[in-house]
Protein backbone atom coordinates (compact mmCIF):
# COMPACT_ATOMS: atom_id res chain seq x y z
CA UNK A 1 0.00 0.00 0.00
CA UNK A 2 1.08 3.65 -0.50
CA UNK A 3 0.94 6.20 1.73
CA UNK A 4 0.98 10.03 1.48
CA UNK A 5 0.73 12.30 3.54
CA UNK A 6 2.32 15.64 2.36
CA UNK A 7 2.28 19.49 1.44
CA UNK A 8 4.10 21.38 -0.74
CA UNK A 9 3.30 24.86 -1.49
CA UNK A 10 4.18 26.63 -4.78
CA UNK A 11 4.06 30.60 -4.74
CA UNK A 12 6.59 31.83 -7.49
CA UNK A 13 5.47 30.47 -10.30
CA UNK A 14 1.90 30.99 -9.71
CA UNK A 15 -0.14 34.41 -9.72
CA UNK A 16 -1.80 33.12 -6.18
CA UNK A 17 -0.37 30.68 -3.83
CA UNK A 18 -1.00 27.03 -4.70
CA UNK A 19 -1.26 24.74 -1.97
CA UNK A 20 -1.43 20.93 -2.15
CA UNK A 21 -2.45 18.78 0.59
CA UNK A 22 -3.05 15.20 0.35
CA UNK A 23 -3.16 12.42 3.01
CA UNK A 24 -4.47 9.49 1.55
CA UNK A 25 -3.91 5.72 0.78
CA UNK A 26 -3.50 4.00 -2.23
CA UNK A 27 -4.05 0.23 -2.65
CA UNK A 28 -3.38 -1.92 -5.56
CA UNK A 29 -5.17 -1.55 -8.54
CA UNK A 30 -6.86 1.67 -10.83
CA UNK A 31 -7.68 4.68 -8.34
CA UNK A 32 -8.55 7.49 -10.19
CA UNK A 33 -7.48 11.23 -9.72
CA UNK A 34 -10.07 13.14 -11.24
CA UNK A 35 -10.36 16.78 -10.58
CA UNK A 36 -10.82 20.08 -12.74
CA UNK A 37 -7.31 21.13 -14.74
CA UNK A 38 -4.64 22.69 -12.19
CA UNK A 39 -5.90 20.96 -9.14
CA UNK A 40 -3.11 19.39 -8.33
CA UNK A 41 -2.92 16.02 -9.96
CA UNK A 42 -0.15 15.93 -11.62
CA UNK A 43 2.16 17.87 -9.31
CA UNK A 44 0.91 15.06 -6.35
CA UNK A 45 2.36 12.18 -8.83
CA UNK A 46 5.64 14.15 -9.60
CA UNK A 47 5.87 14.07 -5.79
CA UNK A 48 5.19 10.65 -5.27
CA UNK A 49 7.64 10.09 -8.41
CA UNK A 50 10.32 12.06 -6.45
CA UNK A 51 10.67 14.73 -9.07
CA UNK A 52 9.26 17.58 -7.24
CA UNK A 53 9.82 17.43 -2.94
CA UNK A 54 7.16 18.27 -0.80
CA UNK A 55 7.49 20.49 1.91
CA UNK A 56 6.22 18.40 4.98
CA UNK A 57 5.11 15.48 5.38
CA UNK A 58 6.29 11.59 4.07
CA UNK A 59 5.48 9.24 1.68
CA UNK A 60 5.17 5.45 2.77
CA UNK A 61 5.20 2.17 0.22
CA UNK A 62 5.18 -0.75 2.16
CA UNK A 63 6.76 -0.18 5.33
CA UNK A 64 9.58 1.48 2.84
CA UNK A 65 9.93 5.31 3.43
CA UNK A 66 10.25 7.21 0.01
CA UNK A 67 10.33 10.62 2.08
CA UNK A 68 10.10 12.02 5.02
CA UNK A 69 10.54 15.80 5.62
CA UNK A 70 11.45 15.54 9.31
CA UNK A 71 13.69 12.89 9.10
CA UNK A 72 15.49 14.31 5.52
CA UNK A 73 14.74 11.17 3.86
CA UNK A 74 14.13 11.59 0.14
CA UNK A 75 14.67 8.66 -2.10
CA UNK A 76 15.57 9.82 -5.60
CA UNK A 77 13.60 8.93 -8.09
CA UNK A 78 15.91 5.98 -9.70
CA UNK A 79 15.13 4.07 -6.16
CA UNK A 80 11.55 4.57 -6.13
CA UNK A 81 10.64 1.95 -8.58
CA UNK A 82 8.08 3.99 -10.11
CA UNK A 83 6.77 3.54 -13.74
CA UNK A 84 5.82 6.96 -14.96
CA UNK A 85 4.03 7.78 -17.92
CA UNK A 86 4.08 11.50 -18.60
CA UNK A 87 1.07 13.88 -20.04
CA UNK A 88 3.43 14.81 -22.82
CA UNK A 89 4.47 10.80 -22.94
CA UNK A 90 7.82 12.13 -23.06
CA UNK A 91 9.41 9.27 -25.65
CA UNK A 92 13.10 9.88 -26.79
CA UNK A 93 12.77 11.32 -30.22
CA UNK A 94 16.17 10.02 -31.76
CA UNK A 95 15.49 6.25 -30.05
CA UNK A 96 13.75 3.52 -31.64
CA UNK A 97 10.29 2.06 -30.45
CA UNK A 98 13.02 -1.42 -29.20
CA UNK A 99 15.16 1.63 -28.08
CA UNK A 100 12.79 3.31 -25.91
CA UNK A 101 11.40 0.68 -24.42
CA UNK A 102 14.34 -1.41 -23.68
CA UNK A 103 15.78 1.42 -22.09
CA UNK A 104 15.21 1.07 -18.73
CA UNK A 105 16.67 -2.70 -19.24
CA UNK A 106 20.58 -1.91 -19.70
CA UNK A 107 21.50 -4.42 -16.61
CA UNK A 108 20.44 -7.50 -17.86
CA UNK A 109 21.92 -10.23 -19.81
CA UNK A 110 20.98 -9.69 -23.67
CA UNK A 111 18.94 -12.81 -23.37
CA UNK A 112 16.13 -11.60 -20.45
CA UNK A 113 16.18 -7.95 -21.62
CA UNK A 114 15.21 -9.79 -24.97
CA UNK A 115 12.53 -11.98 -23.64
CA UNK A 116 11.10 -9.11 -21.47
CA UNK A 117 11.51 -6.68 -24.23
CA UNK A 118 9.16 -9.24 -26.37
CA UNK A 119 6.89 -10.03 -24.14
CA UNK A 120 5.72 -6.21 -23.15
CA UNK A 121 5.51 -5.63 -26.96
CA UNK A 122 2.92 -8.54 -27.53
CA UNK A 123 1.14 -7.32 -24.05
CA UNK A 124 0.45 -4.08 -25.76
CA UNK A 125 0.20 -5.08 -29.17
CA UNK A 126 3.54 -3.00 -30.85
CA UNK A 127 5.38 -5.61 -32.03
CA UNK A 128 5.49 -4.34 -35.69
CA UNK A 129 6.60 -0.97 -34.26
CA UNK A 130 10.18 -2.22 -33.34
CA UNK A 131 12.37 -0.11 -35.59
CA UNK A 132 10.01 2.83 -35.72
CA UNK A 133 10.97 6.23 -34.52
CA UNK A 134 8.36 7.99 -32.43
CA UNK A 135 8.03 10.41 -34.77
CA UNK A 136 6.64 8.37 -37.23
CA UNK A 137 4.36 7.00 -34.81
CA UNK A 138 0.42 7.95 -34.67
CA UNK A 139 -0.82 8.96 -31.34
CA UNK A 140 -2.41 5.84 -30.47
CA UNK A 141 0.82 3.99 -30.62
CA UNK A 142 2.78 6.40 -28.97
CA UNK A 143 0.83 6.07 -25.34
CA UNK A 144 1.25 2.82 -26.04
CA UNK A 145 4.68 2.60 -26.54
CA UNK A 146 4.81 5.03 -23.86
CA UNK A 147 3.05 2.17 -21.60
CA UNK A 148 5.02 -0.19 -22.41
CA UNK A 149 8.30 1.59 -21.67
CA UNK A 150 6.99 2.58 -18.16
CA UNK A 151 5.95 -1.20 -17.29
CA UNK A 152 8.70 -3.28 -18.76
CA UNK A 153 10.79 -2.63 -15.47
CA UNK A 154 8.29 -4.21 -13.77
CA UNK A 155 7.98 -1.21 -11.49
CA UNK A 156 6.11 -1.48 -7.69
CA UNK A 157 3.52 1.36 -8.73
CA UNK A 158 2.64 2.81 -12.14
CA UNK A 159 1.68 6.48 -12.27
CA UNK A 160 -0.25 7.43 -15.27
CA UNK A 161 -0.77 10.76 -16.36
CA UNK A 162 -3.79 11.11 -18.70
CA UNK A 163 -2.05 8.42 -20.99
CA UNK A 164 -4.82 7.89 -22.71
CA UNK A 165 -6.16 11.42 -23.54
CA UNK A 166 -7.41 12.22 -27.20
CA UNK A 167 -8.22 9.07 -28.07
CA UNK A 168 -11.49 7.67 -29.28
CA UNK A 169 -13.46 5.59 -26.84
CA UNK A 170 -12.47 2.11 -29.11
CA UNK A 171 -9.18 2.12 -28.45
CA UNK A 172 -8.78 3.78 -25.31
CA UNK A 173 -11.12 0.57 -24.30
CA UNK A 174 -8.76 -1.43 -25.98
CA UNK A 175 -5.48 -0.04 -24.33
CA UNK A 176 -6.90 -0.12 -21.18
CA UNK A 177 -7.83 -3.91 -21.42
CA UNK A 178 -4.40 -4.28 -22.32
CA UNK A 179 -3.24 -2.31 -19.20
CA UNK A 180 -5.46 -4.38 -16.86
CA UNK A 181 -4.46 -7.77 -17.83
CA UNK A 182 -0.87 -6.43 -17.62
CA UNK A 183 -1.90 -5.59 -13.90
CA UNK A 184 -4.02 -9.09 -13.59
CA UNK A 185 -0.50 -10.73 -12.38
CA UNK A 186 1.21 -7.43 -11.22
CA UNK A 187 -1.16 -6.66 -8.73
CA UNK A 188 0.45 -3.12 -7.98
CA UNK A 189 -1.30 0.53 -7.09
CA UNK A 190 -1.88 2.11 -10.39
CA UNK A 191 -2.52 5.85 -9.89
CA UNK A 192 -4.81 7.13 -13.16
CA UNK A 193 -5.21 10.72 -13.89
CA UNK A 194 -7.58 12.26 -15.51
CA UNK A 195 -10.36 15.22 -15.92
CA UNK A 196 -12.67 13.06 -18.33
CA UNK A 197 -15.52 11.80 -17.16
CA UNK A 198 -15.82 9.38 -19.55
CA UNK A 199 -12.66 7.89 -18.87
CA UNK A 200 -13.14 7.42 -14.82
CA UNK A 201 -16.37 5.16 -16.41
CA UNK A 202 -14.74 3.03 -18.42
CA UNK A 203 -12.03 2.42 -15.83
CA UNK A 204 -14.79 1.88 -12.98
CA UNK A 205 -12.93 1.15 -9.91
CA UNK A 206 -11.72 3.83 -7.23
CA UNK A 207 -12.18 7.24 -7.70
CA UNK A 208 -10.15 10.58 -5.61
CA UNK A 209 -11.34 13.80 -6.65
CA UNK A 210 -8.48 16.57 -6.42
CA UNK A 211 -9.93 20.13 -6.39
CA UNK A 212 -7.62 22.77 -5.62
CA UNK A 213 -4.78 20.93 -4.46
CA UNK A 214 -6.88 18.72 -1.49
CA UNK A 215 -8.90 15.32 -2.01
CA UNK A 216 -11.99 16.57 -1.61
CA UNK A 217 -13.81 13.12 -1.86
CA UNK A 218 -12.78 9.47 -2.51
CA UNK A 219 -14.97 6.26 -3.19
CA UNK A 220 -16.96 4.54 -6.40
CA UNK A 221 -17.32 6.86 -9.32
CA UNK A 222 -20.61 6.95 -8.75
CA UNK A 223 -20.90 8.20 -5.36
CA UNK A 224 -18.57 10.53 -6.11
CA UNK A 225 -19.08 12.24 -9.66
CA UNK A 226 -23.27 11.68 -9.47
CA UNK A 227 -22.94 13.71 -6.22
CA UNK A 228 -20.23 16.49 -6.08
CA UNK A 229 -19.79 18.32 -3.29
CA UNK A 230 -17.59 21.54 -4.79
CA UNK A 231 -18.27 23.17 -7.75
CA UNK A 232 -14.98 22.72 -9.03
CA UNK A 233 -15.41 18.89 -9.04
CA UNK A 234 -19.06 19.76 -10.20
CA UNK A 235 -17.79 21.87 -13.36
CA UNK A 236 -14.93 18.93 -14.26
CA UNK A 237 -18.12 15.94 -13.58
CA UNK A 238 -19.77 17.32 -16.26
CA UNK A 239 -23.13 18.87 -14.34
CA UNK A 240 -24.30 21.18 -17.01
CA UNK A 241 -26.00 23.54 -14.13
CA UNK A 242 -24.65 25.25 -11.98
CA UNK A 243 -27.28 27.70 -10.33
CA UNK A 244 -26.35 29.75 -7.46
CA UNK A 245 -29.41 30.31 -4.51
CA UNK A 246 -29.66 31.12 -1.05
CA UNK A 247 -31.54 28.19 1.11
CA UNK A 248 -34.99 29.88 2.52
CA UNK A 249 -35.95 26.56 4.76
CA UNK A 250 -35.52 23.33 6.18
CA UNK A 251 -38.20 20.73 6.19
CA UNK A 252 -36.52 18.22 8.26
CA UNK A 253 -39.30 15.82 8.39
CA UNK A 254 -39.71 15.88 4.16
CA UNK A 255 -36.16 15.28 4.39
CA UNK A 256 -36.07 18.36 2.05
CA UNK A 257 -34.69 22.05 1.90
CA UNK A 258 -36.05 24.79 -0.38
CA UNK A 259 -33.49 26.87 -2.16
CA UNK A 260 -34.61 30.32 -3.67
CA UNK A 261 -32.59 30.91 -7.16
CA UNK A 262 -30.88 34.27 -6.99
CA UNK A 263 -32.60 36.76 -9.30
CA UNK A 264 -35.81 35.06 -9.87
CA UNK A 265 -39.11 33.75 -8.45
CA UNK A 266 -37.69 29.93 -8.90
CA UNK A 267 -37.30 27.90 -5.97
CA UNK A 268 -35.97 24.33 -5.76
CA UNK A 269 -36.42 21.45 -3.44
CA UNK A 270 -33.22 20.03 -2.60
CA UNK A 271 -32.25 17.07 -0.28
CA UNK A 272 -31.13 18.26 3.11
CA UNK A 273 -27.87 18.97 3.04
CA UNK A 274 -24.95 20.94 5.42
CA UNK A 275 -26.33 24.24 4.88
CA UNK A 276 -28.35 25.97 7.01
CA UNK A 277 -31.13 28.64 6.25
CA UNK A 278 -29.70 32.00 4.52
CA UNK A 279 -26.55 30.16 3.57
CA UNK A 280 -25.37 31.06 0.30
CA UNK A 281 -25.54 27.83 -2.08
CA UNK A 282 -25.04 26.25 -5.92
CA UNK A 283 -27.68 23.73 -7.25
CA UNK A 284 -25.55 21.00 -9.99
CA UNK A 285 -28.21 19.42 -12.16
CA UNK A 286 -27.21 17.59 -15.35
CA UNK A 287 -28.88 18.15 -18.66
CA UNK A 288 -30.14 14.81 -18.80
CA UNK A 289 -31.76 14.83 -15.40
CA UNK A 290 -34.16 17.79 -16.43
CA UNK A 291 -37.74 16.22 -17.96
CA UNK A 292 -39.61 18.26 -20.49
CA UNK A 293 -43.49 18.42 -20.75
CA UNK A 294 -45.80 21.28 -22.70
CA UNK A 295 -48.61 20.35 -19.97
CA UNK A 296 -48.62 21.12 -16.51
CA UNK A 297 -47.89 16.84 -15.06
CA UNK A 298 -49.98 15.99 -12.14
CA UNK A 299 -49.44 12.95 -10.41
CA UNK A 300 -45.97 12.74 -10.47
CA UNK A 301 -43.25 12.10 -7.60
CA UNK A 302 -40.82 14.54 -8.78
CA UNK A 303 -41.66 17.98 -6.41
CA UNK A 304 -40.07 20.68 -8.98
CA UNK A 305 -42.63 21.36 -11.76
CA UNK A 306 -41.61 24.96 -13.01
CA UNK A 307 -43.00 26.77 -16.45
CA UNK A 308 -40.61 28.24 -18.83
CA UNK A 309 -39.72 29.39 -22.72
CA UNK A 310 -37.83 27.54 -24.73
CA UNK A 311 -34.96 30.18 -26.03
CA UNK A 312 -32.77 27.94 -28.08
CA UNK A 313 -32.70 24.56 -29.62
CA UNK A 314 -29.26 22.75 -30.98
CA UNK A 315 -28.21 19.91 -32.23
CA UNK A 316 -25.07 18.22 -31.35
CA UNK A 317 -25.15 14.51 -32.28
CA UNK A 318 -27.73 12.25 -31.15
CA UNK A 319 -28.22 15.10 -28.25
CA UNK A 320 -30.66 18.20 -28.18
CA UNK A 321 -29.69 21.19 -25.25
CA UNK A 322 -32.92 23.08 -25.01
CA UNK A 323 -31.89 26.29 -23.01
CA UNK A 324 -35.22 26.98 -20.64
CA UNK A 325 -35.85 30.14 -19.15
CA UNK A 326 -38.08 29.60 -16.13
CA UNK A 327 -36.76 32.41 -14.17
CA UNK A 328 -33.14 31.37 -13.97
CA UNK A 329 -31.57 29.41 -17.03
CA UNK A 330 -31.89 26.06 -17.24
CA UNK A 331 -29.91 23.46 -20.04
CA UNK A 332 -31.61 20.25 -20.79
CA UNK A 333 -30.81 17.40 -22.71
CA UNK A 334 -33.31 15.52 -25.24
CA UNK A 335 -33.08 12.88 -28.15
CA UNK A 336 -34.02 14.11 -31.64
CA UNK A 337 -37.05 12.32 -31.38
CA UNK A 338 -38.38 14.06 -28.10
CA UNK A 339 -38.07 16.98 -29.71
CA UNK A 340 -39.63 15.79 -32.40
CA UNK A 341 -43.06 14.48 -30.97
CA UNK A 342 -42.61 17.60 -28.30
CA UNK A 343 -42.87 20.20 -31.26
CA UNK A 344 -40.16 21.89 -29.42
CA UNK A 345 -39.00 25.45 -30.83
CA UNK A 346 -37.67 28.67 -29.98
CA UNK A 347 -40.68 30.55 -27.90
CA UNK A 348 -42.31 26.95 -27.07
CA UNK A 349 -43.88 27.14 -23.23
CA UNK A 350 -42.69 23.85 -21.82
CA UNK A 351 -42.55 22.64 -18.15
CA UNK A 352 -39.26 21.45 -16.06
CA UNK A 353 -39.65 18.68 -14.28
CA UNK A 354 -36.97 18.08 -11.64
CA UNK A 355 -36.51 15.43 -9.21
CA UNK A 356 -35.33 16.36 -5.72
CA UNK A 357 -32.41 13.68 -5.63
CA UNK A 358 -31.34 15.12 -9.06
CA UNK A 359 -30.18 18.54 -7.32
CA UNK A 360 -26.79 18.38 -6.06
CA UNK A 361 -26.42 20.79 -3.86
CA UNK A 362 -22.25 22.20 -3.59
CA UNK A 363 -20.45 24.61 -1.62
CA UNK A 364 -19.02 27.65 -3.15
CA UNK A 365 -15.69 26.98 -1.95
CA UNK B 1 52.41 32.81 -47.24
CA UNK B 2 53.71 31.35 -44.14
CA UNK B 3 53.16 27.75 -43.61
CA UNK B 4 54.46 27.18 -40.29
CA UNK B 5 52.14 30.02 -38.83
CA UNK B 6 49.32 28.67 -40.10
CA UNK B 7 49.72 25.23 -38.59
CA UNK B 8 50.68 27.16 -35.64
CA UNK B 9 47.14 28.61 -35.74
CA UNK B 10 45.38 25.22 -36.95
CA UNK B 11 46.96 23.51 -33.75
CA UNK B 12 46.20 25.95 -31.99
CA UNK B 13 42.29 26.32 -32.94
CA UNK B 14 41.96 22.58 -32.55
CA UNK B 15 43.48 21.81 -29.24
CA UNK B 16 41.74 25.33 -27.60
CA UNK B 17 38.25 23.64 -28.86
CA UNK B 18 39.00 20.15 -27.88
CA UNK B 19 40.56 21.44 -24.42
CA UNK B 20 37.28 23.90 -24.52
CA UNK B 21 34.37 21.10 -25.30
CA UNK B 22 35.80 18.89 -22.06
CA UNK B 23 35.39 22.38 -19.79
CA UNK B 24 32.22 23.30 -21.05
CA UNK B 25 30.05 20.06 -21.26
CA UNK B 26 29.94 20.11 -17.27
CA UNK B 27 30.13 23.59 -17.10
CA UNK B 28 26.96 24.26 -18.76
CA UNK B 29 24.90 21.26 -17.72
CA UNK B 30 25.50 22.63 -14.69
CA UNK B 31 24.60 26.19 -15.84
CA UNK B 32 21.36 24.78 -17.81
CA UNK B 33 20.12 22.57 -14.96
CA UNK B 34 21.04 24.58 -11.17
CA UNK B 35 18.46 26.07 -9.20
CA UNK B 36 21.26 28.15 -7.54
CA UNK B 37 19.90 31.47 -7.15
CA UNK B 38 24.07 32.72 -7.90
CA UNK B 39 23.92 31.08 -11.11
CA UNK B 40 23.75 34.25 -12.84
CA UNK B 41 27.40 35.69 -11.38
CA UNK B 42 29.18 32.55 -13.08
CA UNK B 43 26.69 33.49 -15.99
CA UNK B 44 28.58 36.94 -16.09
CA UNK B 45 31.57 35.46 -15.75
CA UNK B 46 31.41 33.35 -18.50
CA UNK B 47 30.41 35.67 -20.88
CA UNK B 48 33.09 38.56 -19.67
CA UNK B 49 35.38 37.80 -22.59
CA UNK B 50 32.67 38.88 -25.09
CA UNK B 51 32.59 42.68 -23.99
CA UNK B 52 35.87 43.19 -22.77
CA UNK B 53 38.27 44.01 -25.57
CA UNK B 54 40.96 41.18 -26.01
CA UNK B 55 44.13 43.86 -24.78
CA UNK B 56 42.63 44.08 -21.18
CA UNK B 57 41.82 39.70 -20.99
CA UNK B 58 45.32 39.52 -22.61
CA UNK B 59 46.88 41.90 -20.41
CA UNK B 60 45.23 40.24 -16.96
CA UNK B 61 46.25 37.16 -18.86
CA UNK B 62 49.62 38.47 -18.93
CA UNK B 63 50.00 39.15 -15.27
CA UNK B 64 48.48 35.35 -14.73
CA UNK B 65 51.02 33.65 -16.75
CA UNK B 66 53.94 35.74 -16.09
CA UNK B 67 56.53 34.13 -13.51
CA UNK B 68 54.96 36.67 -10.85
CA UNK B 69 51.60 35.80 -11.20
CA UNK B 70 50.06 33.05 -9.08
CA UNK B 71 49.61 30.37 -12.30
CA UNK B 72 53.03 31.37 -14.20
CA UNK B 73 54.79 30.83 -10.02
CA UNK B 74 52.98 27.56 -10.42
CA UNK B 75 53.62 26.69 -13.40
CA UNK B 76 57.62 27.44 -12.83
CA UNK B 77 57.88 25.36 -10.27
CA UNK B 78 56.46 22.42 -11.85
CA UNK B 79 57.71 22.24 -15.20
CA UNK B 80 60.69 24.87 -14.58
CA UNK B 81 59.93 26.91 -16.88
CA UNK B 82 57.23 30.30 -17.39
CA UNK B 83 54.26 29.61 -18.60
CA UNK B 84 54.25 33.28 -20.74
CA UNK B 85 55.28 33.54 -24.40
CA UNK B 86 54.68 29.31 -24.89
CA UNK B 87 52.52 27.58 -26.18
CA UNK B 88 50.72 26.29 -23.73
CA UNK B 89 50.30 29.61 -22.11
CA UNK B 90 48.71 30.91 -25.53
CA UNK B 91 46.25 27.79 -25.20
CA UNK B 92 45.33 29.09 -21.73
CA UNK B 93 44.96 32.67 -22.90
CA UNK B 94 42.77 31.50 -25.51
CA UNK B 95 40.22 29.39 -24.08
CA UNK B 96 39.77 31.77 -21.68
CA UNK B 97 38.95 34.06 -24.73
CA UNK B 98 37.03 31.57 -26.18
CA UNK B 99 34.80 30.58 -23.49
CA UNK B 100 31.75 32.48 -23.93
CA UNK B 101 31.19 30.72 -27.48
CA UNK B 102 31.94 27.14 -26.51
CA UNK B 103 29.89 27.71 -22.94
CA UNK B 104 26.52 29.72 -24.81
CA UNK B 105 25.79 27.47 -27.64
CA UNK B 106 25.94 24.18 -25.27
CA UNK B 107 23.69 26.26 -22.23
CA UNK B 108 21.43 27.28 -25.12
CA UNK B 109 20.97 23.38 -26.45
CA UNK B 110 20.50 22.10 -23.00
CA UNK B 111 17.83 24.22 -21.40
CA UNK B 112 15.78 24.08 -24.71
CA UNK B 113 15.88 20.39 -24.28
CA UNK B 114 12.42 19.06 -22.83
CA UNK B 115 12.81 18.19 -19.29
CA UNK B 116 10.34 15.56 -19.36
CA UNK B 117 12.61 13.83 -21.27
CA UNK B 118 15.39 13.66 -18.48
CA UNK B 119 12.40 12.86 -15.89
CA UNK B 120 11.33 9.65 -17.82
CA UNK B 121 15.01 8.90 -18.11
CA UNK B 122 15.77 9.41 -14.26
CA UNK B 123 12.13 7.38 -13.71
CA UNK B 124 13.91 4.65 -15.56
CA UNK B 125 16.52 3.85 -13.25
CA UNK B 126 19.32 6.00 -15.43
CA UNK B 127 21.90 7.97 -13.46
CA UNK B 128 22.35 11.47 -14.49
CA UNK B 129 25.65 10.55 -16.19
CA UNK B 130 23.72 7.77 -18.15
CA UNK B 131 21.06 10.21 -19.20
CA UNK B 132 23.40 12.82 -20.08
CA UNK B 133 25.37 10.72 -22.54
CA UNK B 134 22.15 8.67 -23.96
CA UNK B 135 19.44 11.67 -23.85
CA UNK B 136 20.80 15.04 -23.89
CA UNK B 137 24.04 14.63 -25.20
CA UNK B 138 22.51 12.55 -28.92
CA UNK B 139 19.47 15.51 -28.48
CA UNK B 140 22.02 18.69 -28.00
CA UNK B 141 24.18 17.55 -30.83
CA UNK B 142 23.43 20.41 -33.07
CA UNK B 143 24.28 23.01 -29.86
CA UNK B 144 27.55 20.70 -29.47
CA UNK B 145 29.05 20.71 -33.21
CA UNK B 146 28.33 25.21 -32.87
CA UNK B 147 30.24 25.21 -29.69
CA UNK B 148 33.05 24.06 -31.26
CA UNK B 149 32.96 25.07 -34.47
CA UNK B 150 32.01 28.63 -33.02
CA UNK B 151 35.26 28.21 -30.51
CA UNK B 152 37.38 26.66 -33.02
CA UNK B 153 36.74 29.78 -35.48
CA UNK B 154 36.75 32.45 -32.67
CA UNK B 155 40.40 30.71 -31.43
CA UNK B 156 42.04 31.30 -35.07
CA UNK B 157 40.82 34.72 -35.89
CA UNK B 158 42.47 36.08 -33.01
CA UNK B 159 44.80 38.49 -32.40
CA UNK B 160 44.74 40.80 -29.24
CA UNK B 161 45.26 38.02 -27.03
CA UNK B 162 47.67 36.31 -28.54
CA UNK B 163 50.21 39.22 -29.20
CA UNK B 164 49.76 40.23 -25.43
CA UNK B 165 50.36 36.83 -24.02
CA UNK B 166 52.38 35.30 -26.36
CA UNK B 167 54.55 37.64 -28.48
CA UNK B 168 55.62 36.78 -31.67
CA UNK B 169 57.85 33.77 -31.45
CA UNK B 170 58.08 32.24 -34.80
CA UNK B 171 56.84 28.52 -34.49
CA UNK B 172 55.85 28.97 -30.98
CA UNK B 173 53.23 31.80 -30.59
CA UNK B 174 53.30 33.57 -34.25
CA UNK B 175 49.63 32.77 -35.22
CA UNK B 176 48.73 33.78 -38.41
CA UNK B 177 46.96 36.64 -37.45
CA UNK B 178 50.30 37.58 -36.16
CA UNK B 179 51.74 36.76 -38.93
CA UNK B 180 49.65 39.06 -41.33
CA UNK B 181 50.14 41.90 -39.45
CA UNK B 182 53.67 41.68 -39.57
CA UNK B 183 53.72 41.31 -43.20
CA UNK B 184 51.53 44.44 -43.59
CA UNK B 185 53.43 46.79 -41.46
CA UNK B 186 56.74 45.04 -43.41
CA UNK B 187 54.83 46.32 -46.83
CA UNK B 188 55.00 42.42 -47.66
CA UNK B 189 50.86 42.77 -49.19
CA UNK B 190 51.81 39.90 -51.52
CA UNK B 191 52.80 36.95 -48.17
CA UNK B 192 50.08 38.82 -46.45
CA UNK B 193 47.42 38.16 -49.41
CA UNK B 194 48.69 34.68 -49.78
CA UNK B 195 47.97 34.08 -46.04
CA UNK B 196 44.91 35.50 -45.44
CA UNK B 197 42.95 33.80 -48.93
CA UNK B 198 44.32 30.80 -47.36
CA UNK B 199 43.30 31.86 -44.08
CA UNK B 200 40.07 32.55 -45.57
CA UNK B 201 39.40 29.54 -47.68
CA UNK B 202 40.47 27.02 -44.58
CA UNK B 203 37.86 28.80 -42.72
CA UNK B 204 34.45 28.98 -45.52
CA UNK B 205 35.87 25.17 -45.97
CA UNK B 206 35.42 23.91 -42.49
CA UNK B 207 32.44 25.61 -41.35
CA UNK B 208 30.20 24.85 -44.21
CA UNK B 209 31.46 21.14 -44.24
CA UNK B 210 30.05 21.57 -40.47
CA UNK B 211 27.09 23.04 -41.86
CA UNK B 212 26.37 20.94 -44.29
CA UNK B 213 26.72 17.40 -42.49
CA UNK B 214 24.85 19.19 -39.21
CA UNK B 215 21.94 19.83 -41.28
CA UNK B 216 21.81 16.47 -43.34
CA UNK B 217 21.89 14.19 -40.09
CA UNK B 218 19.65 16.41 -37.68
CA UNK B 219 17.04 17.67 -40.12
CA UNK B 220 14.37 15.24 -39.59
CA UNK B 221 13.90 15.44 -35.77
CA UNK B 222 14.16 19.36 -35.82
CA UNK B 223 11.25 18.95 -38.55
CA UNK B 224 9.42 16.83 -36.99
Amino acid sequence: MLSVHIEKEFRAARATPFQLNVREDFTSGFTVLFGPSGAGKSTLLDCLAGLVKPDKGWIRFDGEIFFHAEKGISLPPQKRGIGYVFQSLALFPHLSVEDNVSYGLPGLPAAERLKRLQRVLGAFHIQDLRSRKPGELSGGEKQRVALARSVVTEPRILLLDEPLTGLDGGLRQAILEDLRSWNAEQRIPILYVTHNREEVDAIGDRVVAVVDGHVRESGIPRSVLDAPRAVALAQAAGFENLLSGRVLEHRVTDGVMRVGLNSSECELEVPLGAAEVGDGVQVAIRAGDILLATELPHGLSARNIMPGTVEAVETRGTTVSVQVNAGARFTVHVTPGATRSLELERGSLVWLVVKTHSCHVVTPR
Amino acid sequence: MNLQAIVLSLRLACTVSAMLLLISLPLAYWLAFTNWRGKFLLESVVALPLVLPPTVLGFYALIALGPRGALGKFWQSLFGHPLAFTFTGLVLASMLYSLPFAVQPLVASFESLDRRLLDASSMLGASRTRSFFRIILPLAWPGVITAVVLSFAHTLGEFGVVLMVGGNLAGITRTVSIDIYDRVQALDYRGAHQTALFLLLISFVVLSVVYGVNRRIWSPWLNR
